[in-house]
C-alpha cells in the first residue's frame, strides 16, 4: 500500500500540488470575502434598526439551516441564470462558498460583541461617549479577543468545506483525487495523500492560531 | 438648599420591565449641590431610579430633566448631557483593556477635545488625589476591587460632570475596602459635588446626606434628612425597614 502511495505521488504529484494550490486560492478569498461580508452583516444584526435585523436574520437562517452542498448546486445553476457577465463554474462556487461562510462569520462576530459585558457599554454611555466612539475604543477592542479564536476554527471549516467544490470540477485538492482516482482507478491511496495534504495543511493552521491566541491572551 | 438650583428634575417617572412595575409615578428634584441617599430593601428600584437620572433606563412614561432640558427629547444629544453626569457602578465597570491612565483620559480627548497632554496632567493630578499614582501604567485586572472603585470615580470626575450619580458603590467590595471609597466619596461630598448615591451603609448615609430617600416597591415612600429618616421614621415600612438593617 505505502508503495502505491508513493509511485502514484511520484507519478501525479502535479495534480495534488495544483490541487494544495487551488484549495488555497479558494479558501482564502472565501476566508477575506466572508470576513468582510460577515462583518457587515453582523453590525447590521446589531443596529436595532427593525428592518435591518430581520433581513440579517433570515440571511443567516436559511444559510446555516440548509445543507451547504445544496447551497453550491443553488448558485451554480442560478448565478449563470441571473448574471450579466459570464460566469465560470469557479466563479459561481466561490460566490456561493463566500456567501455560505459569511452567515457563520456575522454570528461569530455578533456573539463576540455581545459577549463584552454589559457594564462597559453602561460606563461608556455614562462617561457620554458617542455610539461609534463606544464601538470604536471600547467595544469592538475587548470583542476582538472573543472573536478571533472563534473566527480561527471557522477558517478551518472553511478549508475543509472548499472540498465540496469537486462535485462541479473546481480545481482544488479532492478533485485531484478525482482525476487521479479516475485515470488509475486507485482510490484509497489517491485519498490517503489528499487526506494526508489536508491534515498537514490543518495541523498548520490549528497550531498558528494556538501561537496567535497565546499572544492575544498575554495582554490580559 | 431649599433656595439653591434644580439641577435634576422628574416627573411623573413610570417605568416597567414586561408586566413588572418598577417605577410608579416619581417626582422628585434634586438640587445643585445637594448629596441625596437612597435606601430601601432590594427590589425596591432605587438603582432603577438612579439609572432612570442619566438614561441607561428609559423611563415608559414621564420626563427627566437636566438643567431643564428633557433628555428623553429625539432633539437633543444625550451623550453631550450625560457628560455631565457622572455614574459609578456597583461593579466598577472600570475598561480593562485600557491602562488606569487611559482609563481616564478617554472620554475627555474624545468627547471634551482635550489635548492628550493636558488630560494626562489633569488625570494624574486626579490618580494623587485619590493615591492611585503609582498604579497609573498598570492594567485595571492588577488593581484591587477598592483600587479600581476609586479609578472609577476619577474616571467619572474627569469629565468635570455637575452631579456625579453612585449605584451601590460599596456593595461588591471586600468589608476592608469600603472605607477607602467612602473616604473619596466623603472627600466629594465636602468639595461641594451633587451627589446621589443608592447605599447599603446606612451610617455613611446619615453621615454624608442632606436628604434621604426610602424607597419600596417602585415609590419613594418617605423621606427626610438623615435625622428625621433615621430617628424619627413615620412610615411603617420605613420604621420595618430600619429595623432589620440598624
Amino acid at each position: 500500500m505505502i508503495d502505491t502511495i508513493l509511485q502514484l505521488w511520484a507519478k501525479y504529484d502535479y495534480v495534488y500540488i495544483n490541487g494544495l494550490v487551488g484549495t488555497l486560492w479558494l479558501a482564502a478569498i472565501t476566508v477575506l470575502f466572508a470576513t468582510v461580508i460577515g462583518t457587515v452583516i453582523a453590525i447590521m444584526k446589531l443596529s436595532k434598526i427593525w428592518i435591518f435585523d430581520k433581513i440579517t436574520s433570515l440571511y443567516i437562517g436559511i444559510l446555516r439551516g440548509t445543507p451547504i452542498l445544496l447551497q453550491l448546486y443553488f448558485f451554480w445553476l442560478l448565478l449563470p441564470k441571473v448574471s450579466v457577465f459570464d460566469l465560470s463554474d469557479t466563479a459561481c462556487i466561490v460566490i456561493a462558498l463566500i456567501i455560505n461562510a459569511s452567515a457563520y462569520v456575522a454570528e461569530v462576530i455578533r456573539a463576540g460583541i455581545q459577549a463584552v459585558d454589559k457594564g462597559q457599554t453602561e460606563a461608556a454611555k455614562s462617561l457620554g461617549l458617542s455610539n461609534t466612539n463606544m464601538m470604536r475604543k471600547i467595544i469592538l477592542p475587548q470583542a476582538v479577543k472573543n472573536i478571533l479564536p472563534a473566527l480561527g476554527n471557522e477558517y478551518i471549516t472553511m478549508v475543509k468545506q472548499t472540498s465540496l467544490a469537486s462535485v462541479f470540477f473546481v480545481q482544488e485538492l479532492m478533485t485531484s483525487y478525482r482525476t487521479v482516482q479516475s485515470a488509475t482507478f486507485l482510490a484509497i491511496p489517491s485519498l490517503i495523500i489528499v487526506g494526508i495534504i489536508y491534515l498537514l495543511l490543518t495541523t498548520v493552521l490549528t497550531k498558528g492560531l494556538s501561537i496567535f491566541e497565546r499572544r492575544l491572551q498575554r495582554n490580559d | 438648599m431649599i433656595n439653591s438650583k434644580e439641577l435634576i428634575h422628574v416627573e411623573n417617572l413610570d417605568k416597567s420591565f414586561g408586566d413588572l412595575k418598577v417605577l410608579k409615578n416619581i417626582t422628585e428634584t434634586i438640587h445643585e449641590g445637594e448629596v441625596v441617599s437612597i435606601i430601601g430593601p432590594s427590589g425596591s428600584g432605587k438603582s432603577t431610579f438612579l439609572r432612570c437620572l442619566n438614561l441607561l433606563e428609559k423611563p415608559n412614561s414621564g420626563r427627566v430633566l437636566f438643567k431643564g432640558i428633557d433628555l428623553a427629547d429625539k432633539k437633543i444629544n444625550v451623550d453631550r448631557h450625560r457628560q455631565k453626569i457622572g455614574m459609578v457602578f456597583q461593579l466598577f465597570n472600570v475598561f480593562p483593556h485600557l491602562t488606569v491612565l487611559e482609563n481616564i483620559t478617554l472620554a475627555p480627548t474624545l468627547e471634551r477635545k482635550i489635548p492628550k497632554k493636558l488630560a494626562e496632567t489633569q488625570a494624574v493630578e486626579l490618580l494623587n488625589r485619590v493615591g492611585l499614582l503609582d498604579k497609573k501604567d498598570e492594567y485595571p485586572t492588577k488593581l484591587s476591587g477598592g483600587q479600581k472603585q476609586r479609578l472609577a470615580i476619577v474616571r467619572a470626575l474627569a469629565m468635570e460632570p455637575d452631579v456625579i450619580l453612585f449605584d451601590e458603590p460599596t456593595s461588591a467590595l471586600d468589608p476592608e475596602m469600603v472605607k477607602e471609597v467612602l473616604d473619596v466619596i466623603k472627600a466629594l461630598v465636602e468639595s461641594g459635588m451633587t451627589i446621589v448615591i443608592v447605599t447599603h451603609e446606612m451610617g455613611f448615609a446619615k453621615e454624608v446626606s442632606d436628604r434621604v430617600l426610602f424607597m419600596a416597591d417602585g415609590e419613594i415612600v418617605e423621606q427626610g434628612s438623615p435625622n428625621e429618616l433615621f430617628n424619627n421614621p413615620k412610615n411603617p415600612r420605613t420604621i420595618e425597614f430600619l429595623s432589620k438593617v440598624l
